[in-house]
């Protein structure tokens, strides 16, 4: 097979289009989160606006609905002085009607500069950025399981901001792995920021043996998941894993995999405890857990923001 | 129409046939074979240096007919057959509308002998609209032209109706071909395994194929049924096969080129031409698959042809329809697997010519003894191909309207072995290449 170039990189090594942490050089994200270090400081000024995509139109391609997401991307672009426009599309599973390639074609044609893209199935913002138009970014904000790389950018920046140091740490992503996208970009990138020891935490039907070979240790014990951790990821519950037969109910996966006072306490006392939101109370986390003082929750939100700024200004700035 | 093919390599898979020589043909049948001496014909075809071999036989090829007549799928997809030096070929039942009433098979046969590009053997559908319910009526889809009886990929949830189905097809010794594969365990878009797992698809564990195969091997024994088995995908599934055989059960088996030659770790950035059904599975299971059809626990090899739209394909991996186009690749792949695995040509041959023809059995009745071979009075089944040739699949260069293939030089970077020069299908020239010309 011929051997591709990674597709969201151009010739020179260059980031053109944000599809996934797999494969980015340590080098690309340290200067995302150097980048997103500057534009923290652009959100806490009187005037939130810095000039750097002025002129540029965003497009936000919202085939998955979320609010939470699309909020912070629309945010971030427009404090950079973007255009912004939101598109939700329902998505149709069906060839009938308009088709992806159609849609972006269509776009492209009103002269978009980047799309932000969220797609049930993992995969499409690879697709989009295969057929779009040369001069077009893609950034995958959440593509079915695969990836939701912004979001694993500002778990970095949470983690560096607290930690300084990735190279000695424990990490461990505790719940849901098998179906999170935010659990796949946070383990690709621990791994190029050279955490040694990467835990995934879960009973065996949501925490698949094969993930090993992600580079992460397979804990199927909470106790033994979070002992010494310097850092908690919770993940979110879907209320569909009880239907799928994954788990018999929230309240046995709550006793024992959810993160409480007393499990917090097997971890190092300086821990953090981190959630992509939003939360289930009770049902992956403790509210006393999610609110005490451990918990950097609502810090990686605001931190969203100046990473995204940081990914949309980088690419703007970068050319096929 | 006599045809003389001069100084060829005669080679016959199932006689063990390997040697420089003529085939003269005369009123569709082979009238010569080695030494022809003098032999009148109209057309003279010199073969120096050329490969004279049975036609091929492709137990799973679709045409997308019924369904698709208004694309003149049948005409494309059997000039592909011809192309592909593939002169007898078996389509699944699960075309639109299923291939379940007589009407529907004869209508099929007739269309397709009027082509005179290959022959055509339908599998009628086990159960009706094979929706795993009611049995269909074996005896008339028989007479109508069937040559077995399927599922295609649309596994019998009720274990019930599946074991009725064998026990009712046991009556007549009909084979009844089932692609192993559980009801519930199935449905994931990649295989379960690292890749899956890392890209985020969802995966069809092999027990989905290994739990299929534990219950067609039971009923087999309490029923008696002669079963044939479609695209094994899995090292664990060549083993349960193999184990079957010497225990002496009526079973054979089958395993496409995509499955012989690929891996998961090929559908690398969600490329949808990797989308396949059996999808492709480890490493170390297509190693297996290679090392069971070497030694004869799988006893062909399938082009498991099936064309796809451009439209269908580009679209995101999950959504896209699973299947590529293989009729034309499958000579050059069957020589690829050969030659990697160390064997003569006439064992590369076998798997695509007397092998299926054995699996088929007496369904081909009076065709079975020479279909697949080159014996003097047998058939004129013929395919003549330049062994030295190698090809770039090319979108261009493919009859099929399915242009899509994990094996397209633009994808894969490599060209294939073998060009077909000319088949002759019951003594007619079903297919010239155009630098034969």
């Amino acid at each position: 097979m011929l051997s591709k170039r990674n597709p969201q990189l151009n010739k020179h090594g260059e980031l053109v289009h944000l599809l996934s942490i797999e494969g980015l050089p340590q080098a690309i994200i340290h200067q995302i989160l150097d980048t997103a270090g500057t534009f923290l400081s652009v959100n806490d000024r009187e005037v939130k606006k810095v000039p750097l995509l002025r002129g540029k139109s965003v497009f936000n391609l919202f085939f998955e609905n979320s609010t939470r997401t699309r909020t912070t991307f629309e945010i971030a672009a427009k404090r950079l002085s973007a255009d912004v426009l939101n598109l939700d599309i329902a998505r149709s599973s069906t060839a009938k009607g308009e088709t992806l390639l159609d849609t972006v074609a269509n776009l492209s044609a009103m002269h978009a500069d980047m799309f932000v893209v969220r797609h049930s199935e993992s995969g499409a913002p690879y697709l989009i950025a295969q057929h779009c138009a040369p001069h077009v970014h893609v950034v995958n904000a959440g593509d079915g399981r695969h990836a939701h790389p912004t979001q694993g950018l500002l778990d970095m920046y949470t983690i560096r901001h607290f930690k300084k140091d990735f190279r000695n740490l424990t990490v461990a992503i505790v719940g849901d792995i098998v179906h999170s996208r935010v659990a796949r970009s946070d383990i690709h990138a621990l791994n190029i920021l050279g955490v040694p020891e990467i835990r995934a935490v879960g009973p065996k039907t949501l925490v698949p043996g094969d993930l090993k070979d992600m580079g992460v240790r397979v804990c199927h014990d909470m106790a033994e998941g979070v002992r010494d951790a310097d850092v908690i990821i919770m993940l979110r519950l879907q209320n569909e894993r009880m239907s799928g037969a994954m788990l018999p109910s929230a309240g046995e996966f709550f006793k024992n995999f959810g993160l409480t006072p007393e499990k917090l306490a097997l971890a190092k006392p300086d821990a953090i405890v981190m959630h992509p939101g939003p939360i289930n109370r009770g049902v992956e986390i403790a509210s006393t857990v999610a609110d005490g003082a451990q918990s950097v929750i609502l810090p990686q939100v605001t931190f969203g923001i100046a990473v995204r700024m940081a990914v949309m200004s980088i690419l703007a700035g970068n050319e096929a | 129409m006599k045809i003389l093919i001069k100084g060829g390599r005669l080679i016959d898979p199932a006689s063990g046939l390997d040697r420089i020589g003529d085939l003269a043909i005369a009123n569709g049948r082979i009238v010569g074979l080695g030494d022809v001496g003098e032999f009148s014909a109209e057309r003279v075809i010199e073969a120096g240096g050329l490969v004279v071999a049975p036609g091929l036989v492709d137990l799973a090829a679709r045409l997308r007919e019924p369904g698709h007549e208004h694309e003149g799928m049948l005409e494309s997809e059997l000039a592909a057959a011809a192309a592909g030096g593939v002169t007898s070929l078996v389509c699944p039942p699960d075309t639109d509308p299923v291939l379940d009433e007589p009407g529907l098979v004869e209508m099929l046969k007739f269309r397709a002998r009027k082509l005179s590009r290959c022959r055509l053997f339908p599998l009628g559908a086990l159960t009706t609209h094979l929706s795993g319910e009611s049995l269909t009526e074996m005896a008339e889809l028989t007479e109508a032209g069937c040559i077995g009886f399927s599922q295609a990929d649309q596994p019998i949830r009720d274990t019930l109706v599946l074991a009725r189905a064998l026990l009712y097809a046991a009556t007549y010794d009909y084979t009844v071909w089932l692609r192993p594969l559980d009801a519930y365990l199935s449905g994931g878009v990649a295989a379960s395994g690292a890749v899956a797992t890392r890209l985020g698809l969802s995966g069809e564990p092999v027990t989905a194929e290994t739990v299929a195969l534990h219950t067609i091997f039971e009923l087999m024994r309490s029923t008696g049924a002669r079963v044939h088995l479609c695209r094994i995908s899995s090292a664990a599934g060549v083993a349960l096969v193999r184990a079957a055989k010497q225990e002496g059960l009526k079973v054979t088996a089958d395993v496409s080129i995509n499955s012989l030659h690929l891996s998961d770790v090929d559908i690398g950035y969600f490329n949808p031409a990797m989308r396949l059904n059996p999808p492709l599975r480890q490493g170390r299971d297509r190693d297996a698959l290679r090392a069971g059809l070497a030694d004869g626990t799988l006893d062909a090899l399938v082009s498991d042809h099936m064309p796809v739209a451009p439209d269908e394909k580009n679209v995101p991996f999950a959504e896209a329809t699973p299947g590529a186009t293989g009729l034309e690749l499958l000579l050059s792949l069957a020589l690829r697997w050969g030659q990697d695995s160390g064997l003569s040509m006439a064992q590369s041959l076998g798997v695509v010519t007397a092998a299926p023809v054995r699996v088929l059995g007496s369904a081909l009745g009076s065709l079975g003894a020479s279909a697949g071979r080159l014996v003097e009075g047998g058939v004129a089944d013929v395919c003549v191909f330049d062994p030295a040739a190698s090809w770039a699949v090319t979108p261009e260069r493919l009859s099929s309207q399915g242009k899509h293939t994990p094996f397209a030089y633009e994808i894969s970077g490599f060209e294939l072995p073998a060009q077909v020069r000319y088949t002759v299908v019951a003594g007619h020239m079903a297919f010239e290449a155009a630098a034969a010309r």
